[in-house]
């Protein structure tokens, strides 16, 4: 019997959904103009004051960025639960966590790096300082694997529901929470000329829970909600 | 009479006091009652479920007790 | 030797009988909740004098504070339950812990409401971001979601395990928000309020408090028993037991 190795199938699956997602590029770019839309709202809002821009766009982009997240946090599990392929891979040989793990690595790939690609420009657009921006993007580094993650547990909770983009925002507020607070700290610490090691570091530790723990937790969370 | 009142004026907060009391008493009264009403209606729903199996039971086959399932189609 | 507890247990766990047992006790519960609630609400409104500080105001806290303690009891009870259902699969742990959820979402709608009504005269302010009251606020959306969650399963079941999984996600998260929102207002120098004061709680005061907190945890047992035993007849609806409640009760 000839069973491909976990490497193998790991990097098929990445490749799979990278492709399907290639397909639909279309979709790719609906965050990104949904982040820029919203952040070029903010001055509008406002007023165009630098120093009141400058004070709220770290934790506007944040904001923005995980809201966009949200916005495609949906569609993660959905085409495939349509089509069957996630019930295969449930039956699957290799390990269900290991491979929702990738799948949620190509989500991550394809929603949140073209956000944190263009977080610079949102950051410009509110004048953030030149010297904070390289924290706001470890920040979103940090902080945007850890809402992928979280919101995959979520997102395969629900899975075998109908109408679930409300209650996913419901559900997902609590959980990103400390992320928020800690993300947004940073860069507002490093902002005021404070330490912002701190709470990277921080988030850093959560991320590595995360990444440990929430494919696993997908894993049973999606045997439950499938499991008819 | 003065004493009620000073009761109920409760030194000058009574808009604060009565309102947080109403809310509790307000919030667990219908958190009592929902499930009363929850209950009589799933019972009157199962009544009629029986009912409905009984009726079904005597006029379909008045001669026996235990029903097997008699909806298969003549096989071609 | 001590075979009988998990005997108990497994027998109490069967529906007909935690029916009948819950049906037995829950009028005690009752109307116990009502006498210590009746005493407390005496003791709180009457006979506890003005508090020197904060004046009649005060008086708020003899709801407010078993309210909160009950929101966070509930949730406890909630997650242990929801444990049980998922590791055993018994159904009755799956009723217990998606019926404790309405009755905790409501007692923390309470604690947030009279948290506020009582901090506008104290604090000046209906609402600030503290560590309490973000993490109470969180707290009501884990149980929204938890409730959420549950009825948009076609299934009561499936819905039970799914709404547990995420009530354990959720007892995991409420001490991260807790220190993370700590951990914030050092960062931004939020209003630094002490929620007690340094001044001792005088036995005037502690007893209606202990008093109502009793009643509050009787009153819970009443009204989840009230619930569970509803749900058990929805769920077990095609089962003899339920056959003859429901004919026995028909004349009522």
């Amino acid at each position: 019997m000839n069973r491909p190795g976990l490497l193998t199938a790991c990097a098929a699956m990445l490749r799979r959904d990278l492709t399907l997602a290639w397909r639909r590029r279309g979709d790719i770019a609906m965050p990104v103009l949904y982040a820029l839309i919203v952040t070029m709202l903010f001055p509008f809002a406002l007023g165009p004051e630098d120093t009141l821009l400058q004070r709220i766009a770290g934790g506007v982009v944040l904001v923005t960025v995980l809201l966009a997240m949200l916005l495609a946090l949906d569609a993660m599990f959905s085409s495939d639960i349509e089509d069957g392929s996630l019930e295969q891979l449930v039956l699957a040989p290799q390990p269900l966590a290991l491979m929702l793990g990738m799948k949620i690595l190509a989500h991550w790939l394809t929603t949140a790096l073209p956000l944190i690609v263009i977080a610079p420009l949102l950051a410009g657009m509110l004048h953030l300082p030149g010297a904070v921006i390289p924290v706001l993007l470890l920040a979103l580094l940090l902080a945007t694997p850890l809402l992928s993650l979280l919101g995959a547990v979520l997102v395969a909770l629900t899975a075998g529901t109908r109408r679930s983009g409300m209650l996913l925002a419901l559900m997902l507020l609590p959980l990103c929470v400390p992320a928020v607070i800690f993300a947004a700290g940073a860069v507002a610490a490093a902002q005021q000329g404070l330490p912002w090691l701190a709470p990277i570091a921080w988030l850093g530790a959560a991320l590595v829970l995360a990444v440990v723990l929430a494919p696993l937790a997908c894993a049973a969370a999606l045997r439950i909600a499938l499991d008819a | 009479m003065s004493n009620v009142q000073t009761f109920f004026a409760m030194g000058g907060y009574a808009a604060y006091v009565w309102p947080a009391y109403a809310v509790f008493f307000i919030v667990l009264i219908v958190d009592t009652v929902a499930p009363r009403l929850r209950r009589r209606r799933v019972l009157r729903e199962l009544r009629a479920r029986l009912a409905r199996q009984d009726a079904r039971q005597s006029r379909v086959r008045p001669d026996r007790a235990s029903s097997t399932p008699i909806t298969t189609p003549p096989s071609l | 030797m001590s075979n009988w507890i998990p005997l108990w247990l497994h027998k109490l766990g069967s529906p007909p009988t935690f029916y009948r047992f819950a049906g037995t006790l829950r009028p005690w519960a009752m109307a116990l909740a009502l006498l210590l609630g009746a005493v407390a609400l005496y003791g709180g409104l009457v006979l506890a004098p003005a508090d020197y500080q904060q004046g009649e105001a005060y008086r708020i806290i003899f709801i407010h504070v078993p309210s909160a303690w009950m929101s966070m009891f509930i949730y406890g009870v909630m997650g242990v339950a929801a444990f049980i259902a998922l590791v055993w699969r018994i159904k009755l742990a799956e009723v217990v812990a998606m019926e404790s959820a309405p009755i905790g979402a409501a007692f923390t709608f309470i604690t947030l409401v009279t948290g506020s009504l009582w901090g506008k005269p104290m604090w000046g302010t209906w609402w600030t971001w503290d560590a309490r009251l973000t993490s109470e606020l969180v707290l009501l959306f884990l149980y929204l979601g938890v409730i959420g969650l549950y009825h948009a399963f076609e299934d009561r079941r499936q819905g039970a395990r799914a709404a547990a999984f995420l009530a354990i996600i959720g007892i995991i998260n409420v001490p991260i928000v807790h220190f993370s929102v700590n951990w914030w207002n050092t960062l931004h120098q939020g209003s630094t309020i002490n929620l007690f004061g340094q001044s001792k709680i005088s036995g005037d005061m502690l007893w209606p408090l202990l008093c109502m907190m009793l009643a509050t945890k009787f009153y819970y047992v009443a009204s989840l028993f009230r619930r569970v035993r509803t749900d058990l007849l929805a769920l077990e609806g095609g089962k003899d037991w339920v056959r003859q409640i429901a004919e026995s009760e028909a004349g009522q």
